[in-house]
């Protein structure tokens, strides 16, 4: 489905997830075939329980499929283990959560600082590559306040900066603008949309507003555990329905 | 990898100041607790045992009447006499010397200065049966004992007190009624373990004392000196049955003397204070062993208070056995410094207690390292599981936790 037929990133063939196990078991991915090129914006919709959350988990490498298999840049993820997963995530993954997840009575810099840490970067490298990312999301200036010192739309995007440090091949973001009033929502929209159309990021985001998800060019609606539809916004802005 | 995590733990521990102080206050506590209370016990030990050495080992003490705080009701029972003390040098097996002791009290006089003190009347034997080194001049010479010379060796308090501290080998002063001249000095004992100071003596030949002071030829006290190849036990028997034949006492009757035997309450009093230091200690270690548990019980509840972030850090790259790292060298590191700062008030304390209990200043390198071994090892082993549980959860689950 890579509308502008550039090679899938990311590519899913009958993908099934069951929880639980007997009597209480739920399947809650039914075989998902998916393909998503390289650079694409795709917002993800559906209701609660369309299986949306965990197809992101997968594609998020923080969980694994029950059958089915799922390629991500060549790897079969649904052959590795935790600490591969882990890797994998470090290298070429960036999250955005819905509840912005940064470390309390930690600084902006040290937030977005933090996958660099694990990756091993020099100290230099770190607050040069940090301070970047922040000067992306306009918040250079902002650097040395800590999480409770910054309002709900600033706190998302030193959580943005903090998932494009690494410079990942694909950013996923769960509910994004869940909890922010629509001025700020539509603020880190056009954030994201500039860094997908300046950096070639994959951008995948589940929302529930058709409004935010008119700013991506694909979008995949869910239900009951199946892919229901995909819709191309081949002029950005347009709503989708 | 390493300085990655120490960078993480430290950055943790510091972000969270209350909760870090509040995990190593128990380590701090039983610590501390463990070091004074075994530092204490020890000194308190070694006081109580130089005492009992200043009391000298292996002596007996004979007293007429049936042993301390026994004397009411009946006539008094007679004091000694020279040839018991003969007797039992002579007929008991085990015995080194033999000294005999008869006291009286008197006011010294010498140049202007005046002390009130003990006078002790005893012979020779006095410094064989215990070992009290003079600092100058010499013991009795047998013409002295013989003729009961008005000779003296004084104690160090009488020294301090009548000659300012200065020679006094050579000098004579005023005894009573009776010129002295000073022979020897003795060299400083201390504090008598019961009360009273052992220096403020004024020795001089029995026979002196028995004519000049007490009037009387009796003998108060006799100083038995056990041969340390000899049970003391056995020696006390043999001088008991001794005495009860020469004072003419029958088979059903108590004896109107008593033997103190100082190895006897050596033994006893050396055995309660390693006994009351087993208690405390035991106690304190018990301490540590709760505070080991508050930083299980911190770590534990900081786990699922941190789950979040733990699912941040998972969900962002980090690798479980970082995680894990992370954990583990906070609570080591917290430990360690509970550990260090456990130890340092520890020895705060023993300076400022050790005065006031009257026990000597004592460092012990050894208590203070196992009490540091143990916190870091406290750190370790409650700290490892709760890490576990850290780097075993599902970032989703963490991430989701509220």
């Amino acid at each position: 489905m890579a509308s502008d037929g550039a090679a899938p990133i990311i590519r899913l063939r009958n993908v099934t997830k069951v929880y639980g196990e007997g009597a209480t078991q739920f399947q809650a991915l039914k075989g998902i075939d998916l393909d998503i090129a390289a650079g694409d914006f795709v917002a993800v919709m559906g209701p609660s329980g369309s299986g949306k959350s965990t197809t992101m988990n997968i594609l998020g490498c923080l969980d694994v499929p029950s059958g089915g298999t799922f390629e991500f840049r060549g790897h079969h993820v649904e052959t590795l283990g935790r600490d591969e997963r882990a890797l994998l995530r470090r290298r070429y993954l960036g999250f955005v959560f819905q509840g912005f997840n940064l470390l309390a009575r930690t600084s902006a810099l040290e937030n977005v600082e933090l996958p660099l840490l694990y990756r091993g970067d020099a100290k230099a490298e770190r607050r040069e590559a940090a301070m970047a990312a922040l000067a992306k999301v306009g918040l250079d200036q902002w650097w040395d306040h800590t999480p409770a010192e910054l309002s709900g739309g600033q706190q998302q995007r030193v959580a943005i900066a903090r998932a494009i440090v690494t410079q990942p091949d694909v950013l996923l973001a769960d509910e994004p603008t869940g909890n922010l009033d629509s001025e700020r929502s539509v603020e880190i929209m056009k954030l994201l949309s500039d860094l997908n159309a300046q950096s070639g990021i994959t951008v995948l985001m589940v929302t529930h507003e058709p409004d935010m998800a008119a700013f991506a060019r694909t979008v995949i609606h869910f239900k009951d555990g199946l892919v229901e539809r995909v819709d191309h916004n081949h002029r950005q802005g347009e709503t989708v329905d | 990898m390493l300085g990655t995590t120490i960078l993480l733990a430290v950055r943790s521990i510091l972000r969270h100041k209350l909760r870090s102080f509040l995990t190593t206050l128990g380590i701090i506590i039983g610590v501390a607790a463990v070091v004074t209370m075994v530092t204490l016990g020890k000194a308190t030990t070694s006081a109580v045992q130089s005492q009992i050495a200043a009391l000298g080992t292996n002596i007996l003490q004979i007293r007429p009447g049936q042993g301390f705080g026994r004397g009411g009701g009946g006539p008094r029972p007679p004091d000694f006499e020279e040839a018991d003390v003969e007797a039992i040098r002579e007929q008991v097996a085990g015995v080194t010397a033999v000294a005999p002791q008869a006291q009286s009290a008197a006011t010294a006089i010498y140049n202007g200065a005046n002390w009130s003190t003990t006078i002790n009347g005893t012979t020779n034997d006095y410094f064989r049966v215990q070992p009290w080194p003079l600092t100058s001049g010499r013991i009795f010479q047998p013409a002295e004992e013989q003729a009961g010379k008005a000779v003296c060796i004084i104690g160090n308090t009488v020294r301090q007190n009548l000659f300012r501290g200065g020679e006094a080998v050579g000098h004579r002063f005023r005894i009573g009624n009776v010129s002295c001249d000073v022979v020897g000095t003795l060299s400083t004992r201390g504090q008598a373990g019961f009360g009273g100071d052992q220096d403020d003596v004024v020795i001089m030949p029995i026979k002196t004392v028995q004519r000049r002071f007490t009037g009387s030829r009796d003998i108060r006290l006799m100083l038995v000196g056990v041969d340390a190849a000899y049970e003391s036990s056995t020696v006390q028997a043999s001088v008991t049955d001794l005495l009860r034949e020469r004072r003419n006492i029958s088979g059903g009757k108590d004896d109107d003397f008593n033997i103190f035997d100082t190895a006897q309450i050596s033994a006893t009093l050396t055995g309660t204070t390693t006994l009351l230091t087993g208690i405390v200690t035991a106690v304190a270690a018990i301490s540590l062993v709760v505070g080991g548990i508050g930083i299980m019980n911190i770590m534990l509840v900081s786990v699922t208070e941190r789950t979040r972030e733990i699912g941040i850090r998972l969900a962002i790259g980090a690798v479980a056995r970082e995680v894990l790292m992370q954990f583990l060298v906070e609570a080591i590191a917290l430990s360690c410094l509970g550990g260090i700062v456990g130890l340092v008030i520890a020895q705060l304390a023993v300076l400022v207690l050790a005065p006031v209990m009257q026990v000597p200043y004592l460092f012990e390198p050894q208590i203070n390292l196992i009490a540091f071994a143990i916190a870091a090892l406290i750190g370790v082993v409650f700290g490892y599981f709760p890490a576990r549980r850290a780097a075993a959860l599902n970032p989703i689950d963490a991430l989701r936790h509220e």
